[in-house]
């Protein structure tokens, strides 16, 4: 991109994120037009701020991989990965000493073992990268096996189930009347748009992303900087799993496999560049929340899932043919 | 050049020691039986790295070929269905032609808008299987309602002989159709103008079309050919199996993919080879197949593939760097 005057920049960074609103409340529009009675009502809403949550975790996940022109493949096998643990030391326990499971303590164990397994996983894979120096998409694809892989030898290959009951809480509960996963994901957002804003990480993460060069000759320490986005993206992800297994109150190796383009569609819809150097965390939360009244919209046309999987590959496609559109005119 | 040979050296090396090993482990790895069955399973994954390959060397990646593969071969024979068509030739080139048509919209967009090829392709595989599942359908078509000219194409072998008990068993002629498929690439990228293209683009795009190569020209050819070919190794798969499921192949691109880099060929781009890609099908094949020998759980399968994966591509990542320094 060329260098441009600051109050430009800003000017281009608020078009995308109007260009951004402007598209929800079409889709909005449109899906309030094909199906009035069924689109508009409370329970929609309600059911849409449980299940985007993990997606919309999962995209910003991917979105801070993608800030160093990386890419996080192996996401949706960390999260089920995290999901599968916690779910087998619930077992653990529970038959062990035969204790009612509803404790909080154990609920905490249980998620300090899934975000560790996040933070192992991300320091694999920010390892294979900036020690072996593989390219991230291969070692992540690689690792991503070798997790989903992890995830059947664990289970078998059915579902885990029976979490407890405060597990299912982070899933399924609600705070002041609003869904805990939305809750937890509006906190988590805004947490990292701090930390990609406000701090020196996320600004060294942003100029490694645009100049790695430059970046190296102004003394950053490139290799600790990609490890640590890496091992943020793990724990994301894993939080992502949390979420996601205790709404289901399950947990299995091959839940959600269709996340992974649709992170990959949402973070770059939301305006993050795949070669890195921008992306905002309130682009992707605006991106997920266009697409995700999309795809309910699309359910309640009784579109197949198949034909949403269709859509979904479309509008990336359009997407990127937009983007190039747009920084052509500039 | 030296090195360049050396690398397929080593591969080989590599494979004959793991074919001792499980050979050791299991004597009946050797038998002729499953020497052939082998082969066999090489067919598919080669004809499908062969495509990928060639992205791989241009500096890309596809991820989308096992969507076109699958599109190809059901679109191909619920058309020779339709129109009660009985023949071989005509629906492989149909096949072909269609798995180049989606390779068309890959090149359009890789090149038009200058994205990534992993995120364009990832669009394109969700679509084209969105759109096979959601509006084409989702039956399969059983031995029944197959054409039969496919299967008995499927069934031909080479070299057909007698066990002991009195069954059958062959080597498929459809490693032959492997084979041929691969020297003509070989030929295609060794002596021919586009050919020297594609490793010249995968060294550096600027630095190609400033010597004069047709860069729009080399990205159609890459990905129409990747298409096609995958489109081709679908039907051939629906003959070899007899029947044609359109939710097939889901997943195939991790092992293709990971044959490609086994066979030390380099995601940036410039590096790798027909043969060197042929020893890593076969490599990544036997250690599948050898799991089951070898009695271990087939759960650890997708473990042992994503560690081949990562092993193949640090050893590869530790060469290029070794030969840039």
């Amino acid at each position: 991109m060329k260098q441009a005057p600051d109050f430009r920049n800003l000017l281009n960074k608020d078009n995308n994120i109007v260009q951004l609103i402007a598209m929800t409340i079409l889709i909005f529009v449109v899906m309030t037009a094909l199906s009035p009675d069924k689109f508009l009502r409370y329970y929609n809403f309600e059911s849409i701020t449980y299940t985007f949550p993990e997606l919309g975790l999962l995209s910003i996940a991917m979105m801070i991989a993608m800030l160093t022109g990386g890419i996080d493949l192996s996401v949706i096998g960390i999260a089920n990965l995290s999901g599968i643990f916690a779910g087998v030391m619930f077992k653990k326990f529970t038959t062990d000493a035969g204790v009612a499971d509803t404790g909080f303590g154990i609920v905490l164990m249980g998620a300090v073992v899934a975000l560790g397994t996040g933070l192992v996983a991300g320091a694999l894979n920010g390892l294979l990268i900036t020690r072996l120096k593989i390219t991230p998409i291969l070692a992540t694809l690689g690792t991503g096996q070798v997790f989903t892989g992890l995830a059947i030898v664990m289970t078998g290959g059915p579902a885990i189930v029976g979490f407890p009951d405060a597990w299912a809480f982070i899933g399924n509960g609600k705070i002041l009347g609003l869904a805990t996963p939305f809750v937890l994901f509006v906190v988590l957002a805004c947490l990292i748009a701090f930390m990609l804003r406000r701090t020196t990480f996320g600004i060294n993460l942003m100029l490694i992303g645009t100049n790695p060069k430059a970046a190296l000759f102004a003394g950053l320490k490139r290799e600790k900087m990609v490890l640590l986005s890496y091992m943020l993206t793990g724990v994301m992800a894993s939080i992502a799993g949390i979420i996601l297994s205790g709404r289901t109150n399950a947990a299995k190796s091959d839940y959600g496999t269709s996340y992974l383009l649709q992170a990959v569609l949402i973070a770059v819809l939301g305006g993050t560049n795949p070669a890195g150097g921008r992306g905002t965390v309130l682009g992707v939360s605006i991106a997920v929340t266009a697409l995700m009244l999309l795809s309910s919209g699309f359910q309640i046309l009784r579109f197949s899932n198949h034909l949403i999987d269709f859509i979904w590959g479309l509008f990336l496609l359009l997407v990127i043919a937009l983007n190039a559109y747009k920084n052509r005119s500039r | 050049m030296a090195w360049f040979q050396k690398s397929e050296v080593v591969i080989a090396g590599i494979l004959l020691l793991a074919m001792i090993l499980i050979g050791l482990v299991n004597p009946a790895f050797w038998s002729l039986d499953n020497m052939f069955s082998l082969l066999r399973s090489n067919v598919i994954i080669g004809i499908m790295a062969l495509g990928v390959l060639l992205v791989m060397i241009s500096g890309g990646i596809d991820v989308s070929f096992p969507a076109f593969a699958v599109a190809a071969m059901y679109l191909t024979i619920k058309g020779m269905l339709y129109f009660n068509y009985d023949g071989v030739f005509l629906p492989f080139v149909a096949a072909a032609t269609i798995g180049a048509l989606f390779g068309c919209l890959n090149a359009f967009f890789v090149y038009k808008f200058r994205m990534i090829p992993l995120i364009v392709t990832l669009g394109t595989g969700s679509m084209v299987r969105g759109f096979l599942l959601g509006v084409v359908g989702t039956s399969i078509i059983n031995i029944n309602k197959m054409p039969d000219a496919l299967i008995d194409f499927g069934k031909s072998d080479i070299i057909s002989m007698i066990k002991p008990d009195g069954t059958t068993y062959g080597l498929t002629a459809m490693v032959a159709v492997y084979v041929v498929l691969a020297i003509t690439l070989h030929f295609v990228l060794r002596y021919t103008m586009i050919g020297r293209g594609v490793y010249a683009m995968g060294g550096d795009p600027e630095a190609a079309s400033r010597v004069g190569f047709n860069i729009r020209k080399i990205t159609f050819f890459i990905y129409c050919v990747a298409g096609a070919l995958a489109g081709f190794a679908g039907l051939l798969h629906s003959g070899m199996i007899w029947l044609a499921n359109p939710r097939d192949f889901v997943g195939l691109e991790l092992d293709v993919i990971a044959a490609v880099v086994l066979g030390g060929a380099s995601i940036f781009g410039g590096r790798g080879s027909v043969l060197g890609t042929m020893l890593g099908v076969f490599m990544l094949v036997m250690v599948k197949n050898s799991l089951i020998i070898m009695k271990i759980d087939t759960t650890w399968q997708r473990v042992v593939v994503g560690v081949i994966i990562v092993i193949a591509t640090a050893i590869t990542a530790w060469r290029d760097r070794r030969a840039n320094a």
